[in-house]
């Protein structure tokens, strides 16, 4: 049976100390869409992403993903279920090539990763594969350029293809394009357009003409909770949305 | 291969055959096997990012089992070494196991702690000789027709184990698996996030660098004929650090170099005692500010700079 929603929480709570960082919070994702979280700094965005892909235990709440209940299920098992997620800061390995950044993520289905009498030159196989994916995200020519001597924009082009090489069907991508000049924006979101068919993307994103470029339905959460909910002309037209999020995110 | 790395290959080829008609072969033993232990240290500390300040356990406790099981078994010298390193590679497991869901100076702590316990196993049980350790360990024949206690013999013995000690280290940080382990040196959330359970990695790490370090400290055993609570110190353990860090971590000659420079200062400054300590201190905290990256971390960063 095919669930029209691939991912959902229930009662979704995550508290610090006493602080509630996030709230209560009951979102559904609907399959083969773009979602965008948005909301201001501190509302609990990147805690809610930690809390989906396990990196953080709920304090109270559920999480399902295809309709499989998902909670306290160990991080690594969640990416094995075709859940991947990027952080808000660049996540690439520096000291390994561009190439054999993607290729890392590939050699899992090889079943030869603690094949430690092995030489690196059985991995020479997944090449093809992996230069496909840089293709995809136009760093072919990078292929051997180690990855720390990469810019930024293209760093975060090489984590989108590594988070391709593992097939996800729900990819997280935390603020992709934060930090980023005008070009670089612009690619990232022709990549996020082009990767998202055939997939459900959640993205927490802060540079609005990208939301209403890329997105079908907008969350905007606010201290934790769900403020508003809807497509871009619906939220945006919101004056709560308005006053909560443009408010308070002029100073940052 | 270019000219110039057959050339290089050649010429260490042929220097570490010839070197025991040149230098006194006992201390080219000894070196050898501080430097694999150094070595076996390194793959732990420079390739997987995690510091033990334990591994004397591993070293000892090989050293202690090879010694008792040649000498009061008789077990032949490979089947004794071959004892010692699998024991320090078991207690390797339980190790990590305990440490390797710590972080930083808490895994470093616990493996400290650890092995603390194994020292004072040692100084209990009897027979580990106590502070007098185990005299006299015979180095025996090697496959039943080899004498080793012909130096000379010994040397060839011990520096095929240093082969393919350091051999096999260089394969696993060139595999499929130094590829998982240096991505989760670099970025562990991330490779959590594309579905490595780095416990496991970071354990199987451990368990070769213990292994690999026992086998040094079996092998030590048999070179010196002795064991005896210097090998469970923890200054042991702080040695080891300081002669990875002195060479260079997560270089591959560079723990080699380190060892063999500490081992030497030692034998050179025999006769000055308790001073010892002072000046490779000393010559420690000098290199440490000089050199950030050790020795060879340092020349490979100048060669990189001037091509
Ligand atoms: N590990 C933590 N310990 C304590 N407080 C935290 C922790 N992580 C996040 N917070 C707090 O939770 C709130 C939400 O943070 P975060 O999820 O990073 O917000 P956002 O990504 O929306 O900017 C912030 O007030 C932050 O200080
Ligand atoms: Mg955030």
């Amino acid at each position: 049976m095919e669930q029209t929603s691939i991912l959902e929480t229930r009662h979704l709570t995550r508290e610090f100390k006493g602080f509630v960082a996030v709230d209560d919070v009951n979102l559904k994702i609907r399959r083969g869409t773009i979602h965008a979280l948005i909301g201001p700094n501190g509302a609990g965005k990147s805690t809610f992403f930690n809390l989906l892909t396990s990196f953080l235990k709920p304090t109270r709440g559920e999480i399902f993903y295809n309709g499989q209940n998902i909670t306290n299920m160990p991080p690594a098992k969640v990416a094995h279920l075709g859940m991947i997620r990027s952080f808000q800061i660049s996540a690439v390995f520096p000291h390994l090539s561009v190439l054999e950044n993607v290729r890392v993520a590939l050699q899992q289905r090889l079943g030869t990763s603690f094949h430690f009498w092995r030489s690196t030159r059985s991995l020479d196989k997944l090449n093809d594969e992996a230069m496909h994916l840089l293709e995809e995200v136009g760093l072919e020519h990078f292929s051997r350029v180690l990855t720390v001597e990469l810019p930024y924009g293209r760093k975060r082009a090489l984590e989108i293809a590594t988070t391709l090489a593992m097939n996800p069907q729900l990819m997280l991508l935390d603020e992709p394009t934060q930090g980023m000049g005008h070009e670089d924006v612009a690619r990232v979101t022709e990549l996020i357009r082009k990767v998202s068919e055939n997939r459900t993307i959640l993205m927490v994103e802060h540079n609005l003409s990208v939301v209403s470029n890329l997105s079908d339905t907008i969350t905007v959460l606010q201290r934790g909770t769900i403020l508003a909910e809807g497509d871009y002309a619906t939220v945006s037209a919101n004056p709560a949305v308005l006053e909560a999020y443009m408010g308070s995110s002029a100073h940052d | 291969m270019s000219i110039n790395r057959i050339l290089f290959w050649f010429t260490l080829a042929v220097l570490a055959l010839t070197a025991p008609f040149m230098v006194y072969p006992v201390f080219l033993m000894k070196a050898l096997c501080f430097a694999l232990f150094a070595a076996a240290f390194n793959l732990l500390l420079g390739y997987a990012g995690l510091l033990s300040f334990g591994h004397a356990a591993f070293l000892g406790t090989a050293a202690y089992l090879t010694g008792y099981t040649v000498k009061d078994w008789g077990l032949t010298p490979e089947l004794g070494i071959l004892l010692g390193t699998v024991a320090a590679g078991a207690l390797g497991f339980v190790f990590g196991a305990l440490a390797i869901r710590r972080q930083g100076i808490y895994f470093a702590m616990i493996t400290l702690a650890l092995s603390q316990m194994i020292f004072f196993l040692a100084v209990q049980m009897p027979f580990t000789g106590g502070e007098d350790g185990l005299q006299a360990v015979p180095r025996g024949y090697l496959f039943g027709f080899i004498d080793l206690n012909d130096n000379l013999s010994m040397y060839y013995f011990v520096l095929t184990i240093f082969v393919l000690g350091v051999g096999l280290i260089y394969r696993t940080v060139h595999s499929p698996f130094g590829q998982v382990l240096t991505a989760i040196k670099e970025n562990e959330p991330r490779a959590i996030s594309l579905g490595y359970q780095v416990d496991r990695y970071k354990l199987l790490a451990f368990v070769l660098s213990a292994a690999l370090a026992g086998l040094a400290g079996a092998t030590k055993t048999l070179v010196l004929q002795l064991a005896s609570l210097s090998d469970v110190h923890w200054h042991m353990s702080g040695e080891v650090v300081l002669m990875t860090l002195l060479g260079g971590m997560g270089t591959q000659a560079g723990p080699l170099v380190g060892a063999v420079l500490v081992v030497g200062l030692q034998n050179y400054l025999a006769d000055l005692g308790s001073w010892v300590t002072i000046i490779t201190g000393g010559i420690f905290v000098t290199c440490v500010l000089l050199f950030r990256r050790g020795i060879v971390g340092e020349l490979r960063a100048l060669w990189k700079r001037s091509f």
